[in-house]
C-alpha cells in the first residue's frame, strides 16, 4: 500500500509539472501561432491557470483543516485577504507609512513581505485557533464565518482609521508592483505562472508530507473521534490550532501572490461569497485529498468561466455573482452523491480504512 | 409560554445549569450596556438619544427575534443549523414585491395583503423543498456535510434571486401609507415610524400563534416530542421526517414574515439574507438555540445593543457588532446559553 501511494503522488507531480511546463512554453513561444486560448476555444487562459494555482495553495490548507482535521472554516477568504492586503499596503503605501525608499524600492522588499505577512497571519490565527477551535460543529462554522466577515468589514472600513486610508475602503489598493529578482521582472504572465505553480506544488508536497506524518495521523484521529484521540495521548487543541495556523499561512501566502498578480486588491474579493467559493472548490475536488486542491480549483474556475459566457445567452441582463446559483447546486449535488469529490476515487483506495466512516 | 420550555429541562441539574447560563448572559449583556452607555457619554448623548436608540433597537430586535425563532424551530426538531434561513427572509419581500406588481383589479391594500400571503405560502413551499431535496437525502451524513449543504442551499437561493430580480434594491410600500414614504409620529421627543408598529404587532402576533401552535395542536405537540427525544417520538408513531419538513416550513414562514414586515424599512435586495440571517442566528445563540422565549429575548437585546453601538461607532462598523458578540459569546460559553447540552442530531 505504501509503495502504491507514493507512486500515485509521484505520478501526480509528474503530470502536473509536464502540464504546467508545457502550457508555459506554449504561451511563451507560441509555436506555429498556437496559444492556450486558441486551442481551447478561449476557455483556458493563462489568467485562469494562475488563479487556479493561487487557489490551490489556499485549498491545500483548507483540505488539511476540513478534510483531515474535520474542522470547518467558512471564513478562509479572510486570511487570504489579510495576506493580500499586507503585501499591497506595505508596497504601495510604504512612503505614507514612513518606510525609507531605500528599503521599499529594493527588489527583495515584496519578497520579504510575503513570509513576514504569512508568519504574522499564522501567529494571529494560532492564537485565534487555540480558543475558537474549542467550538464544534455549527458553532465553529458560525464563528469562522463571523471571523471572515469581521476581517472583511475591517478591510472595507480602512481598519477603523479613515484618515490613513490604508486599505482604500471599497476601492482597495491598486498599483501593486510586479515581483522581480534583481532586474529580472517576473512578468509577462507566463513567468508569473511558473512562479505561482512552483509555490503551489511546494504547498501540495508540504500537504502530502503533513498528511503522511505523525501530525496527519493525529488529525485523522481527531476527525474520527476527538475524545478517543485525546485518550490515546493526542494533544488535540494544539494540533487543531497548528493546522488552523498552517491553513492560514498558506492562505496568506496565496493572498500575497494574488496581490502581485492582479496588481490591485479590493475587499470584495475576500468577503463571504469568496469564502464559500473556497469551500465549494474544496468539496468539488475532494476535501479528503490533497490532490483535490488543484482539481477542485481548476474545475470550479473552468465552470464559472463557462457560466460567465453561457449564462449571458440565457439571461442577457444578469450581472454580479450569479454563478453562486451553480456553485450552490454543485456543492449540494457533490455532497449528496459524490462526497469524496473528484480526487475521491483515488483517495478512497489509499485511505480506505481511515475514511470508511465518511464514505 | 410554559409549554415552550424544552421537556429535558425538568431535572434539577438541568435547571441549575439554565440558571447559571442565564446569569452569565445577564452579566455579559450588562457589561456591554454599561460600556456602550459610558462610550455614549463621551459623545454627549442625552436621555432622548438613548430612548431613540431603544425604539430603533426594538424595531430591529423584533426582526432578529422572528428570524431566530426559525433557527430554533429547525434546530430543535432536526439538530441542524439552517444557514439558508437568511434566504427565506430575502424571499419574503422579493416575492411580495413581484406579486404586488401584477395587474390585478384590486385596491392597493388587499392587493398587498394577497401578495404577502402568496409570498409566505411560496416561501413555505420552498422551505419544504429544501428539506426534502437537500437535507433529507443527507440525513445519514456527518454534521460537517449537512452544515455545508445548508450553505449550498443558501448560495442556490441567493443566486436564483440574483437571476430573477437582479442586483438592484427594491421598494416595498409602507403598510400604512401604501407608498414609498412612511408616516411617523413623535412620542415625547422620540420619533416612531408607523412601520415599527406593524413590525411589533406582527412579532407579537407571530409569537402568540407559535406558542398556541406548540401548546394546543397535536401537530405542535408532535414537533415538541421530536425535539425532546427523537427516538421516543418515533416509537410513539410520530413521523419524525414529516415533522422535520414541517419545521423547515415553519422556519420559512417565520423568515418570510420577518422579511416582509421589515421590507418597507430596508429596501430589499437579493443579498439581504446574509446579514439578517446571521444576526438572527446570533440572537438564537444568545437565547440558547433551543428556547423560543430565549430567541425572542436574544433578538430584542441584540437589536438594542446594536443600535447603541451604532450610535458610538463609525457608520461602517455597525454590522461588526453582531459578529463580535457572536465570537465573544461562543468563546466565553462554548456550550451555549440554553443550559441543555447539544445533542447529536439527525
Amino acid at each position: 500500500m505504501n509503495t502504491r501511494r507514493l507512486s500515485a503522488d509521484a505520478v501526480g507531480f509528474l503530470v502536473g509539472v509536464v502540464l504546467v511546463g508545457g502550457s508555459a512554453w506554449l504561451e511563451m513561444s507560441h509555436p506555429g501561432g498556437l496559444s492556450l486560448a486558441r486551442l481551447t476555444g478561449g476557455l483556458l487562459t493563462l489568467d485562469l491557470l494562475i488563479r487556479a494555482g493561487v487557489f490551490t495553495i489556499v485549498l491545500v490548507g483548507l483540505n488539511l483543516l476540513m478534510g483531515y482535521a474535520g474542522q470547518v472554516s467558512l471564513g478562509q477568504a479572510g486570511f487570504y485577504g489579510l495576506g493580500a492586503f499586507f503585501s499591497a499596503i506595505l508596497t504601495v503605501r510604504a512612503q505614507a507609512l514612513g518606510i525609507p525608499s531605500s528599503l521599499s524600492e529594493a527588489w527583495w522588499w515584496p519578497w520579504l513581505l510575503m513570509p513576514v505577512g504569512a508568519f504574522l497571519v499564522g501567529g494571529l490565527s494560532y492564537l485565534i485557533g487555540l480558543v475558537i477551535l474549542r467550538l464544534r460543529g455549527h458553532y465553529l462554522a458560525m464563528a469562522t464565518l463571523g471571523l471572515g466577515i469581521v476581517v472583511f468589514i475591517v478591510l472595507r472600513e480602512n481598519l477603523g482609521l479613515p484618515h490613513l486610508n490604508l486599505t482604500g475602503g471599497f476601492d482597495g489598493v491598486f498599483g501593486i508592483p510586479r515581483l522581480r529578482v534583481g532586474a529580472f521582472v517576473l512578468w509577462p504572465a507566463p513567468r508569473y505562472y511558473l512562479l505561482v505553480w512552483t509555490v503551489a506544488f511546494t504547498a501540495i508536497a508540504l500537504g502530502l508530507n503533513v498528511v503522511h506524518s505523525r501530525i496527519g495521523r493525529a488529525l485523522r484521529a481527531i476527525h474520527g473521534s476527538e475524545l478517543a484521540a485525546e485518550c490515546l495521548g493526542v494533544a488535540s487543541p494544539n494540533y487543531k490550532a497548528l493546522i488552523f495556523a498552517l491553513s492560514a499561512v498558506l492562505a496568506a501566502l496565496a493572498g500575497s501572490l494574488y496581490a502581485h498578480f492582479q496588481a490591485a486588491v479590493v475587499p470584495a474579493t475576500f468577503g463571504f461569497v469568496p469564502s464559500l467559493e473556497l469551500v465549494v472548490m474544496s468539496a468539488v475536488g475532494g476535501m479528503t485529498s490533497i490532490w483535490g486542491a488543484p482539481l477542485g480549483a481548476l474545475a470550479v474556475l473552468l465552470l464559472s468561466e463557462v457560466l460567465r459566457t453561457q449564462m449571458r445567452v440565457v439571461f442577457p441582463a444578469v450581472s454580479g455573482e450569479f454563478e453562486a446559483v451553480a456553485f450552490g447546486l454543485l456543492l449540494v449535488l457533490m455532497l449528496l452523491f459524490w462526497p469524496m469529490g473528484l480526487a475521491g476515487r483515488g483517495a478512497r483506495q489509499f485511505h480506505r480504512a481511515a475514511w470508511k466512516k465518511e464514505a | 409560554m410554559r409549554g415552550l420550555a424544552p421537556a429535558s429541562a425538568t431535572t434539577v441539574l438541568e435547571r441549575q445549569r439554565r440558571v447559571s447560563s442565564a446569569l452569565w448572559l445577564a452579566g455579559i449583556v450588562g457589561i456591554m450596556f454599561v460600556t456602550l452607555i459610558l462610550l455614549g457619554r463621551r459623545h454627549g448623548f442625552g436621555l432622548t438619544d438613548y430612548l431613540q436608540f431603544l425604539v430603533d433597537g426594538l424595531q430591529a430586535g423584533a426582526i432578529y427575534a422572528l428570524v431566530a425563532l426559525g433557527f430554533v424551530a429547525v434546530h430543535r426538531v432536526t439538530g441542524i443549523i439552517n444557514f439558508a434561513q437568511g434566504a427565506f427572509v430575502m424571499l419574503g419581500p422579493m416575492l411580495t414585491i413581484t406579486f404586488y406588481g401584477q395587474p390585478l383589479p384590486l385596491p392597493p391594500a388587499p392587493r398587498l395583503a394577497l401578495a404577502a400571503a402568496l409570498a409566505i405560502l411560496m416561501t413555505a413551499g420552498i422551505g419544504a423543498a429544501v428539506h426534502r431535496l437537500a437535507l433529507h437525502p443527507a440525513r445519514n451524513s456527518s454534521l460537517l456535510t449537512r452544515i455545508i449543504i445548508t450553505v449550498g442551499v443558501y448560495l442556490i437561493l441567493q443566486g436564483a434571486a440574483l437571476l430573477a430580480w437582479g442586483p438592484r434594491p427594491y421598494v416595498l410600500p409602507a403598510f400604512t401609507t401604501l407608498e414609498m414614504g412612511d408616516r411617523s409620529f413623535l412620542l415625547g421627543d422620540v420619533l416612531v415610524r408607523a412601520q415599527s408598529l406593524w413590525i411589533w404587532g406582527t412579532a407579537v402576533a407571530t409569537v402568540a400563534l407559535l406558542a398556541a401552535f406548540f401548546e394546543h395542536t397535536i401537530l405542535g405537540k408532535a414537533m415538541r416530542a421530536c425535539a425532546s427525544n427523537r427516538l421516543a417520538a418515533r416509537l410513539t408513531g410520530i413521523q419524525v421526517d414529516t415533522m422535520a419538513t414541517l419545521a423547515f416550513v415553519l422556519a420559512a414562514i417565520l423568515g418570510a414574515v420577518a422579511g416582509i414586515v421589515v421590507g418597507p424599512v430596508t429596501r430589499p435586495t437579493f443579498s439581504m439574507g446574509l446579514e439578517v440571517g446571521l444576526k438572527g442566528f446570533v440572537a438564537a445563540i444568545m437565547g440558547g438555540l433551543v428556547s423560543f422565549q430565549g430567541a425572542v429575548l436574544g433578538g430584542l437585546i441584540l437589536g438594542i445593543l446594536e443600535n447603541f453601538w451604532a450610535g458610538v461607532t463609525l457608520a461602517g462598523f455597525k454590522d461588526l457588532f453582531a459578529f463580535v458578540v457572536l465570537i465573544v459569546l461562543l468563546l466565553i460559553r462554548p456550550q451555549g446559553f440554553g443550559g441543555a447540552e447539544e445533542g447529536e442530531g439527525t
